[in-house]
């Protein structure tokens, strides 16, 4: 239980004052952002005493008054966000420190696409939102939630209609730039993808400039019947950023969604992602990669809830953690009574570069059903020795080869990336972090 | 080329290899015969250099350096190659990036230029050929999902392509099918020279009917217990091993 001291912590107190900055927006939303700020003063900042913060302390956290950023939209120019861009992408959203910025964003209408910032739809059309803003996401049990409802000022929209088939993927770009004070946003997504649609979003966090920031991102994707998503979540702040990001996923009948959580960067970085199969025949995949170097910390939360019968779910979580970096990963699989024939797989395999590093992997299940197939396996691990020998073997000196067989450790992760551009730029970062990686540098 | 004085070899306190004299000349090609557990794969293992066999005795010279004293990558930048019993797979490391990888290390090591992207394809796509393999299998990950017979070929690519001086072979025979075991000897034949050594490691004379020895070896219990000609392999091939036992305790390692 929290105390009450808790809340009078200059990261709460903080919080306070920006609340009061926040536009309430229309008369459906304020009870909903009243009622969530009234929880998260309640309950704070999660401490390591909660079961699911187990692996994750956010002292340091609670200890930092984070504002406003100082630098706005005028203070990013479009060249710096080049390397971020991908050329696939049919639209770009681009948000600085939170706020969208539309002299750096590029918006094509694109038939059976809307898209826009949240912020703009709250004040011109706030009631397409009504449905399912805030509706998914658990403010009530997730104190984080809870605190990005109430403060969120900006986001994104991005509605796919009925039976649209979305080739090119929708790429929403948060760009942040803390400045000299440690700065914070929440930025907030809504993703809803019609019946029997098709779609490919991107949602990428990075870091300009130096300093301290906080991102608290909740994003809802909602999947109604038969639609197909592809959701991809890159993490690429600064190095010492905070992120606390959730990610809750929604899905009705005979949906597939796939998403991949792929996570570079960031002094803390926290992923929620929780996904529940709410219809018949829904499929889930659960990608993710982290690296971790330094004294990185990198925390992967999952929760699949199996609600209907006759749903697989997949999770393939791989880390590689290097200097002082550390880890965790937390794989939650419910099935409910009713949520017979499921069928849920959960992989985290982990690659410990160094003595120092460290990793915590723990699956969880809870199974109500009778008829389930359930299977869970987690490797913590050094290099395989055969592999390397057989490398050395054929001539390739040790370091060499144990650069490579790291690489390809990761490189089977990005393989699942279906976007061409976003895959080059992920082998690019992780070539430049992995020790020796610069061999690899043509393999993209 | 190669000699061997002595060699005792332990895994975990347990001697596998119990004094093995060996000589191989260059333009020579060995077989080293023997029953399961006998320490033939040891051999093969301690010559690539695999540091989990603890070397107790003996040594081993190389071109007349100390082979021992060389890590696994020095060997094989020397010339020496293995063809393992059991190919590595590699999932994430395609074949041709592997074997380009090698080959420009060994290169580059001998003071030879690296082979570019092209080159490299136009040499590769030769040896293919010769050994009727699928070109498709240079994009495929090193060796993962690859039948016996298709690690098997492999090997033999990879030793076309890195052409080594000495070339061990451990049991390449097992999982092949005739047409393939013909395939991939023909490949071993191909490397066959006045500089070159070959010593093939196998439990079954059948490989020895396409790969003609000049010497056959028996290894039983971590000794050799007797050299011949060929005809000591199609003798062994009709009686077994059993005749040639030595009276030391069984062997209990598998090699």
């Amino acid at each position: 239980m929290r105390v009450g001291a808790e809340n009078s912590s200059p990261f709460v107190a903080a919080c306070a004052a920006l609340e009061r900055d926040v536009a309430r927006g229309p008369a459906w939303l304020t009870p909903v952002r009243n009622a969530a700020m009234a929880r998260f003063m309640e309950r704070g900042l999660p401490t390591v005493l909660d079961e699911d913060w187990r692996y994750t302390n956010l002292a340091p956290l609670a200890r930092t008054a984070f504002r406003r950023a100082e630098a706005d939209t005028n203070d990013v120019a479009p060249a710096q966000l080049a390397p971020f861009l991908l050329e696939e992408a049919a639209a770009v959203l681009v948000f600085v420190n939170g706020r969208y910025a539309p002299r750096l964003s590029r918006r094509t209408p694109t038939p059976g696409v809307q898209v826009a910032s949240l912020a703009t739809l709250l004040r011109e059309t706030p009631d397409v939102l009504e449905p399912q803003l805030a509706r998914h996401a658990d403010h009530h049990a997730q104190a984080l939630v809870a605190l990005n409802t109430a403060l969120f000022a900006d986001g994104a929209y991005v509605a796919i209609a009925p039976q649209s088939v979305i080739m090119q993927p929708i790429h929403l770009l948060y760009v942040k730039q803390p400045g000299a004070k440690p700065a914070a946003s929440h930025p907030r997504s809504l993703v809803v993808a019609g019946a029997h649609s098709q779609a490919t979003i991107v949602e990428s966090y990075v870091g300009l400039g130096t300093g301290v920031s906080l991102t608290n991102a909740v994003t809802e994707i909602v999947a109604d019947e038969s639609a197909v998503v592809d959701h991809y979540k890159v993490q690429r702040e600064l190095e010492t950023a905070y992120h606390l990001g959730t990610l809750q996923i929604h899905q009705q009948r005979a949906t597939q969604v796939a998403s991949h959580c792929l996570s570079f960067g960031g002094a803390l970085v926290r992923h929620d992602i929780r996904t529940v199969l709410a219809g018949q025949g829904g499929d889930c995949t659960l990608n993710g990669l982290f690296n971790v170097h330094a004294d990185q910390h990198v925390d992967n939360a999952l929760r699949v809830e199996h609600a209907a019968p006759h749903c697989n779910s997949r999770e393939f979580f791989r880390g590689i953690l290097d200097g002082r970096g550390r880890g965790a990963f937390t794989g939650r699989i419910v099935v409910r009574p009713a949520a017979q024939r499921t069928d849920a797989k959960q992989t985290n395999m982990n690659l410990l570069l160094s003595d120092e590093a460290q990793i915590d992997t723990k699956p969880q299940l809870e199974i109500l059903a009778n008829d389930v197939k359930c299977t869970h396996g987690a490797t913590i691990g050094q290099l395989d020795a055969d592999a390397l020998f057989y490398l050395q073997t054929r001539g390739i000196a040790a370091p060499a080869a144990r650069s490579l067989l790291t690489y390809a450790f990761a490189a089977e992760s990005l393989a699942q990336i279906k976007i061409e551009s976003l895959r080059r730029q992920l082998h690019a970062v992780l070539v430049a972090r992995l020790p020796g990686g610069d061999a690899f540098r043509e393999l993209a | 080329m190669l000699e061997i004085r002595n060699l005792h070899v332990s895994v975990e306190g347990h001697e596998i290899l119990k004094g093995i004299d060996l000589t191989v000349r260059a333009g020579e090609v060995h077989s080293i015969m023997g029953p399961n557990g006998s320490g033939k794969s040891t051999l093969a293992q301690v010559l690539a250099g695999r540091d989990t066999y603890e070397v107790t005795a003996g040594e081993i010279r190389y071109d007349g350096q100390d082979l021992l004293g060389l890590a696994p990558e020095e060997r094989a930048c020397a010339g020496l190659f293995l063809a393992f019993q059991y190919p590595v797979e590699i999932p994430g490391v395609s074949t041709s990036y592997f074997l380009k990888s090698a080959l420009n290390a060994q290169r580059k090591h001998r003071g030879q230029p690296e082979v570019d992207a092209l080159e490299f394809l136009t040499l590769v796509k030769d040896k293919l050929k010769l050994l009727d393999m699928d070109e498709r299998l240079l994009n495929r990950a090193l060796n993962e999902g690859f039948s016996g017979g298709e690690k098997k070929r492999n090997e033999t690519l990879q030793m076309a392509v890195l052409e080594p001086r000495l070339a061990i072979l451990d049991e390449t025979d097992s999982g092949l099918d005739i047409d393939a075991l013909k395939i991939v000897a023909e490949g071993v034949n191909r490397l066959r020279s006045p500089e070159r050594a070959i010593v093939v490691v196998t439990h079954y004379q059948r490989l020895l009917n396409y790969i003609v020895p000049d010497y056959v070896h028996v290894l039983v219990d971590g000794r050799i217990v007797r050299s011949g000609d060929r005809r000591l392999a199609l003798e062994l091939e009709e009686k077994g091993y059993g005749w040639l036992a030595p009276e030391a305790e069984p062997a209990t390692v598998t090699g």
